[in-house]
């Protein structure tokens, strides 16, 4: 086993009287994938966003290469630190950038910040290139591109930072169904070169079978299962993985019997 | 779903089924779409470009199709709901009438009781402020197809048959789960006692569990009150679950339709086996999807020949310029045998 | 777009359905602003040139709208008094905006207690009749065009401050403020770079429409003999030294300007209401 990238232990992070996150732990191996499954309300995106640091956690703590990263950052150094530890790609393309803002300026915006003063044209055509995108997208406007180029656009802007973590939170549940396997074999590729872990956020058995090594099930803000994918896929000890996993549907499906059970659990 | 009780698919897209008011034996197809085609003003193609589909009482008819495919817009169509500036030609019979002709006053009616639609995200059709049961009986009241008190006693009797109780009609929907709104929005749909119910992407905005529930209602409402279903999704697998039929759509033309099991499991439009093959499946293993490269074509973008050639990898000369007949597989060479990109 | 601009009523029916009505409102503006710019050029006399002889004549090769009661070109009193008529709202404009986008952009992006102080203290301000303030800053600080400018921007800058405040809250919770969050770009840079310009245009339309409203405003201050000194072309003030020309029964020079002030408000505030509606329009 190679040495854990990203370590979370015992986080918990409530809303009131709702409690989201409830004793949430994993661990992320350098250059790893590991999926996060659950519906709404399971707690996967709160998780998500108090790695990223969008939310702060109640207890637990979050450490990336054994630095820990709870609390607010105090400080540009430590912000920067930060936003260099771990890097997130949201699920929504169209609101994830801003309207205004060309694919160039995203990308110079974020080297000048990160690497002052080193030669940002040609590492722009290197991450255009990295997702995909010809030099000619660089000059456009969100609006002017689709879902999926978006989407390339933003997982550009997150490598920009060079990160030893990217969340992908949803990052391809709006695309249609041709160009998600476009991006999901980017995101392949992309791992096997930076050797960047993955911390992948999804409701989607499919994508998950696919994409990660590991994947843990959440229901209610509490991890159910967790372990290697084609594991916990093909012999689910919990019932409500088993629900999770009958609920996908295919030919022969009975939905009656899901929604029973469903309601028995 | 029992596919045996389904009358012939050829039944159905032969004229003498239509209508036929002198003789109320014959079967009224509850949609029966022909030759259907969309202009848009500056667009160099029309967006629905030759689209025919018939839904029966009581089937189930699943549309399957990425985003920008027409698929919405065929179904709005149903309604009568053109984008502004399009002009249609075809026809679009509801329940033996054309619904391309009607008056704004037609429409209304039409809208409020024959044909209902339930969209994506019950949260944008629904007004938060009014309590459930005024948006349930808003409609018939309006148009005058039912009194108050016969409207409520409607209204709770469809609660009842969604799985609800009565006393979510003095509820607010804010208060409301998407699953439960959902099912609020198919109780609404079936006020009018529609012949026709449009499912747009009904259960996209759900969970996957919550789909099962929803899925399983509508497929015991259609029974019971004999609608013809005509479901939207861009899910191939789920189409495939719920439907006895599945009509497959790319830039504006449907490219191949059939029985749903015989196309899930021996697709024969390169397009479809593309996509089944683009779809990450829980069982298949890890690894590279089979991605479709390219894009759809632009709408500012003449197509002479198959929609698809440009993304295809059987795609010959033909292909690129003379458009596939219409019929089962829209294609000039469709794909025998088994799963052509396993 | 679920923001509201703060309209009075009344003119806030105005719109333009038509483009002709937009067209030559647009073109009332233009002229308008021209017309301020040029003042001094394009003038036949000196408005303050005293011409007692001349008195309440009426139109005349040498004087094209007549001499008011003083003696005065009503033509280059109107002219010039554009200068005023207009520097003194586009103060009042850019003040409260410049304040009320500062005040409304602190209070939606910080939150918590400092949102309710900037949120309480402007409700505060808009709770108090903005002519009212600035009858009493006019009283007390005396004549001058800075007093009642000052005092109607105060006035206007909650309708800034509040539309400002509900226009960064739904911008903040956009997932692309969250992306330059995660990028360690600090909460200044992504407010003044990415928020700021994404609702400009919005407020500046509802900056554009408080034009109309300061123009009437301070008319009705000079009207009132408040706000610009006695001599210097202001049409409010015009309208307050011809209304009793008007008694006498020579109406133009008091009624000139109204016209003007009229056409003025009327025309900045189709072209905002006009903008507005478009920017709103404009899907992100």
């Amino acid at each position: 086993m190679t040495e854990a990238v990203l370590q979370v232990n015992g986080l918990c992070r409530s809303f009131g009287s709702v409690r989201a996150v409830d004793e949430v732990s994993f661990t992320l191996p350098a250059g790893g994938s590991l999926g996060i499954v659950g519906e709404s309300g399971s707690g996967k995106t709160t998780t998500a966003r108090i790695v990223v640091g969008l939310e702060q956690a109640d207890a637990g703590e979050v450490s990336v290469r054994g630095r820990a990263r709870t609390g607010r950052a105090r400080g540009r150094a430590e912000r920067l630190a930060r936003a260099r530890e771990v890097q997130m790609v949201f699920q929504d393309p169209y609101l994830s950038l801003d309207p205004r803002t060309s694919v160039e300026a995203v990308l110079r915006e974020t080297l000048r910040l990160h690497f002052p003063g080193t030669d940002h044209a040609a590492r722009i055509r290197e991450l255009l290139d990295q997702v995909g995108l010809g030099t000619r997208a660089a000059e456009a406007l969100p609006r002017q591109l689709s879902g999926g180029q978006r989407q390339r656009v933003a997982i550009a802007r997150a490598l920009a930072v060079e990160p030893d973590v990217l969340v992908l939170d949803e990052a391809v549940a709006a695309l249609d169904v041709s160009v998600q396997a476009q991006v999901l074999n980017l995101l392949a590729d992309i791992r096997e070169r930076t050797g960047v872990g993955y911390l992948f956020i999804t409701h989607d058995l499919g994508v998950v079978r696919c994409v990660t090594d590991e994947v843990i099930v959440m229901r209610h803000g509490r991890i159910v299962e967790s372990g290697p994918t084609s594991q916990v896929l093909d012999a689910p000890q919990h019932a409500y993985t088993r629900l999770l996993l009958e609920s996908v549907p295919r030919p022969g499906w009975d939905p009656e019997r899901i929604a029973a059970a469903r309601r028995a659990l | 779903m029992n596919p045996g009780e389904q009358m012939n698919p050829e039944d159905s897209v032969n004229p003498e089924a239509r209508v036929n008011p002198e003789d109320p034996g014959a079967r009224v197809n509850a949609l029966d779409i022909r030759g259907l085609r969309l202009h848009l003003p500056g667009a160099a193609r029309p967006v629905l470009d030759g689209v025919d589909l018939t839904v029966a009482p009581g089937e189930t008819v699943a549309l399957v199709g990425e985003s920008g495919s027409g698929k919405t817009l065929t179904s709005r169509t149903a309604l009568g709901l053109l984008p502004t500036g399009a002009t249609a030609e075809g026809s679009v019979l509801v329940d033996g009438e054309d619904v391309l002709t009607m008056g704004p006053e037609r429409l209304r009616a039409l809208r409020t009781g024959r044909a209902a639609m339930i969209f994506q995200d019950p949260r944008a059709a629904i007004n938060p402020l009014r309590r459930v049961g005024d948006f349930l009986t808003e409609g018939v009241r309006r148009t005058g197809v039912m009194g108050a008190a016969d409207a409520d006693r409607r209204a709770a009797e469809l609660l009842d048959a969604v799985g609800l109780g009565p006393e979510l009609l003095r509820r607010h929907p804010g208060r409301l789960s998407g699953g439960m709104l959902q099912r609020v929005m198919i109780a609404a749909a079936l006020m009018g006692d529609p012949v026709l119910l449009l499912a747009d992407e009904p259960t996209t905005a759900l969970d996957v569990t919550s789909q099962a529930e929803v899925v399983a209602l509508l497929d015991r409402l259609r029974e019971r009150f004999g609608t013809g279903l005509l479901f939207v999704t861009h899910d191939l697998g789920l189409a495939a679950a719920i439907s006895d039929r599945v009509h497959v759509m790319y830039a504006g033309r449907i490219v191949e339709h059939g029985p749903a099991e015989a196309l899930f499991e021996r697709p024969r439009h390169p397009y479809t086996a593309a996509l089944l093959a683009a779809t990450p499946r829980l069982d298949a293993g890890r690894g590279r999807l089979a991605a479709i490269d390219g894009q759809p074509p632009d709408l500012r973008q003449e197509l002479p020949g198959c929609a698809f050639a440009a993304r295809c990898r059987y795609a010959t000369e033909p292909c690129r310029t003379e458009a596939p007949a219409p019929g089962p597989v829209a294609c000039h060479h469709p794909l025998e045998g088994s799963r052509a990109d396993d | 777009m679920s923001v509201a601009l703060t309209r009075r009523p009344g003119l806030g029916r105005l719109k333009a359905a038509r483009a002709p009505l937009h067209l030559a409102c647009l073109g009332i503006v233009a002229l308008v602003v021209l017309a301020a710019l040029l003042a001094p050029w394009v003038a036949p006399a000196d408005p303050n040139a005293v011409d007692l002889g001349n008195a309440l004549a009426g139109p005349s090769p040498d004087h094209l709208l007549g001499v008011d009661a003083a003696g005065r070109d009503t033509l280059s009193r109107l002219l010039l008094g554009a200068r005023t008529s207009l520097l003194g709202p586009l103060g009042v404009v850019v003040f409260s905006t410049v304040a009320g986008v500062l005040v409304g952009l602190v209070a939606g992006w910080r939150g918590g207690w400092l949102d309710s102080v900037l949120s309480r203290s402007t409700e505060l301000v808009f709770a108090f009749p903005g002519m009212l303030l600035a009858i009493l800053i006019v009283s007390v600080y005396g004549e001058g065009l800075l007093a009642p400018v000052l005092a109607l921007a105060i006035a206007y800058l909650p309708y800034v401050s509040r539309l400002t405040r509900s226009l960064v809250l739904a911008e903040r919770e956009r997932p692309y403020v969250s992306a330059y969050r995660v990028q360690g770009h600090s909460a200044g840079q992504i407010c003044l770079r990415h928020v700021l310009p994404n609702i400009a245009p919005i407020v500046l339309a509802q900056s554009t429409i408080n034009f109309g409203y300061a123009l009437m405003d301070l008319a009705g201050l000079s009207f009132l003999g408040l706000g610009v000194p006695a001599l210097t072309p202001d049409w409010g003030r015009m309208v307050f030294d011809g209304q009793t020309a008007i008694q006498h029964g020579y109406p133009l020079s008091a009624i000139l300007p109204c016209v003007l002030i009229v056409l003025t408000v009327v025309a900045f505030n189709v072209v905002g209401e006009r903008w507005a509606d478009r920017v709103a329009r404009r899907t992100p």
